[in-house]
């Protein structure tokens, strides 16, 4: 230690663009902010995912307001001009939940974990910085995507469509960005969990998409207490205005959905807090 | 490649005494096995220190270990007084260059280095400092994955020198270098060295760390072998023979028998001597009038005495043929 207080008499870290303090919260995020903007993947895949929300609902509500015609009575029924047009959500999921697992894997991947554990021993300052800086940056893309798709898919549906003063209109527009934002999150949680990318991506595609297919398999009675609570049925609470029997309130299902990321990223914290890397 | 000094300013004081790495019986087990086992060692200041073992000796482990990406089974690693993990800003006291590359292969050497030093609130400025300092200005945009070998060692190198750290420990830095790169990385450690900084560098290459080590540390599964200063390893473990050509090498042998001699030969009239050195054989052999083509005192070379030292150890033993490592002297 009689070394380092030499050493910053004579020469002051802050002269050579060096700093003693360490590393903190804050500056784990800006290193989080530099890894993400650095990789050309980050840009792909999100616009991946700007092209499935925003695009996708377009091209279905054009779609629907051409073959308008042609709809079946119980279709004319069970129409709703909102979902159509935010139906993109589906697709959008898949990319913000992929480049979520990545964002982790890649690291774990690459051995690059090495070096940023290496920077920041505490390493949960990490896991809390990678899941801030995804979601601010999910957020910031997937709002402004849900209302290019809402608005124009609304215009696209003509006559049918309806404007955002509707009921609960705002709420799923603003819905769908919240819902992919925290998606992102429990992602980014599953890929610290896995550490491998085809392991992340097939356990979060599993828990969202698959359990509730095979939730369906389960007895009716069971299929009550269960399916309104598996992650992407309680998410889509937040945004579906026409939901099946039994779904969960809107706030409620969401807040369902952020308690599965919550224990995710607790049982993340838990094991990089124990484990070798 | 990049000359100038490796850092604008460091004014540390060599101070021998301290300890800046301390292994009090570390041991890591991984299962049933043992990869590192009870192992204690200090490493100082103002000296470059090898730490030599062959592959799977447990070097990686021991130095994941010190900068606590691996958690020890027992015994404990401290650095500057503290274990790694509670070190305040630990860039600024340990740099670590990890064998397997720590870098994500789809960014930039800048963007990756960059991303280190904001964990830290280093400056962009100091960045650039590094990537000149291992000459990479001309890649520093390029994705790491594209990078050579020797380039991602640079690359490595430059991620441990970022913190302008006290502590500068390197695990097979010239894995992968051509000789102009491995050349450099030698000047580089001897002048870290000497600029007071206690350097601590793996490798499985008996002949580099001759070359570069002041103190060397040996390992072998895991466990101590031997833990002495470069000039005492030499002394203990180099035994001189001598190579000597006659037509008339039957004569030659008894002539030169002895008690203290052993004399080994070959069909083609060629002996190796130990026990004589080169000057009493060319006497001998100039007053019975023998003639010499060739007289030659041959060392065991150190990479040999390692060998023989960690034979036993040795976790995979490969079936390439064995050629001898020697260092001539002409006599």
């Amino acid at each position: 230690m009689t070394v380092m207080a030499t050493r910053e008499l004579t020469s002051p870290a802050a002269a050579q663009g060096l700093d003693d303090n360490g590393p903190n919260q804050w500056r784990a995020i800006h290193a989080e902010w530099v890894k993400l903007r650095t990789l050309r993947s980050t840009a792909f895949t999100l616009i991946a995912a700007i092209i499935g929300m925003a695009g996708i609902g377009l091209l279905i509500s054009a779609v629907t307001n051409a073959n308008w015609s042609h709809m079946q009575p119980d279709e004319l029924a069970r129409f709703d001009a909102v979902g159509r047009s935010l139906a993109g959500v589906n697709i959008a999921q898949l990319a913000v939940g992929v480049l979520g697992v990545l964002l982790v894997t890649g690291e774990y991947g690459t051995g690059m974990i090495r070096s940023t554990f290496a920077a920041i021993p505490a390493r949960l300052p990490v896991i809390w910085a990678k899941s801030a800086v995804y979601a601010a940056i999910t957020l910031a893309i997937m709002v402004p995507s849900a209302f290019i798709a809402f608005l124009g898919g609304q215009a696209l549906l003509g006559t049918h469509g309806v404007s955002l003063s509707a009921p609960g209109a705002v709420r799923a527009v603003f819905g769908v960005a919240l819902y992919l934002t925290v998606i992102g999150v429990l992602a980014g949680a599953i890929g610290f969990i896995v550490r491998s990318t085809a392991g992340g991506i097939a356990s979060l595609f599993g828990l969202l998409l698959v359990l509730p297919g095979l939730g369906n398999l389960l007895p009716t009675s069971w299929q009550t207490n269960v399916l309104p609570y598996l992650p992407s049925r309680a998410g889509s609470a937040l945004y579906d205005l026409r939901p099946d029997a039994g779904t969960l309130a809107p706030w409620t299902g969401f807040g369902v959905l952020c308690l599965w990321t919550v224990v995710a990223l607790a049982i993340a914290a838990v094991l990089v807090r124990s484990r070798d890397v | 490649m990049a000359g100038r000094s490796v850092v604008p300013s460091v004014v540390v004081d060599p101070r021998k005494g301290d300890t800046m790495i301390e292994l009090t019986a570390l041991t890591k087990m991984y299962g049933e096995k043992t990869a590192v086992d009870t192992l204690s060692f200090s490493v100082k200041p103002g000296t470059v220190t090898g730490f030599l073992g062959p592959n799977g000796a447990g070097k990686s482990t021991t130095m994941r270990m010190i900068v606590g990406l691996d958690v020890p089974t027992s015994g404990r690693a401290i650095v500057n007084g503290k274990p790694y993990a509670q070190l305040k800003a630990p860039l600024r006291e340990v740099g670590t260059l990890l064998e397997a590359k720590a870098v994500h292969t789809s960014r930039s050497a800048t963007n990756h280095l960059l991303a280190l030093a904001a964990t830290h609130g280093f400056s962009r400025t100091r960045v650039d400092e590094v990537i000149d300092l291992v000459g990479l200005q001309d890649v520093a945009g390029k994705r790491a994955g594209g990078f050579s070998l020797g380039m991602g060692q640079r690359l490595g190198i430059a991620a441990a020198l970022l913190g302008d750290p006290a502590t500068v420990m390197l695990d097979e830095p010239v894995n992968g270098l051509d000789p102009e790169g491995i050349r450099w990385v030698r000047d580089l450690l001897r002048g870290l060295a000497t600029e007071g900084r206690t350097v601590f560098v793996s490798s499985h290459l008996m002949s580099e760390m001759a070359l570069t080590a002041d103190h060397l540390i040996v390992i072998g599964r895991g466990r101590l072998l031997a833990d002495m200063s470069m000039n005492e390893f030499i002394e203990a473990n180099s035994t001189a023979s001598v190579r000597v050509t006659s037509p008339r090498a039957g004569e030659l042998s008894s002539l030169l028998a002895g008690p203290e001699v052993s004399i080994s030969s070959d069909a083609t009239g060629t002996l190796e001597v130990t026990g004589l050195t080169a000057a009493q054989i060319g006497d001998r052999a100039a007053s019975a009038g023998l003639a010499l083509h060739e007289l030659i005192t041959t060392r065991a070379s150190l990479e040999e005495a390692f060998m023989a030292m960690t034979g036993d150890s040795v976790e995979y033993h490969g079936s390439t043929t064995h050629d001898s490592h020697q260092q001539k002297d002409a006599a």
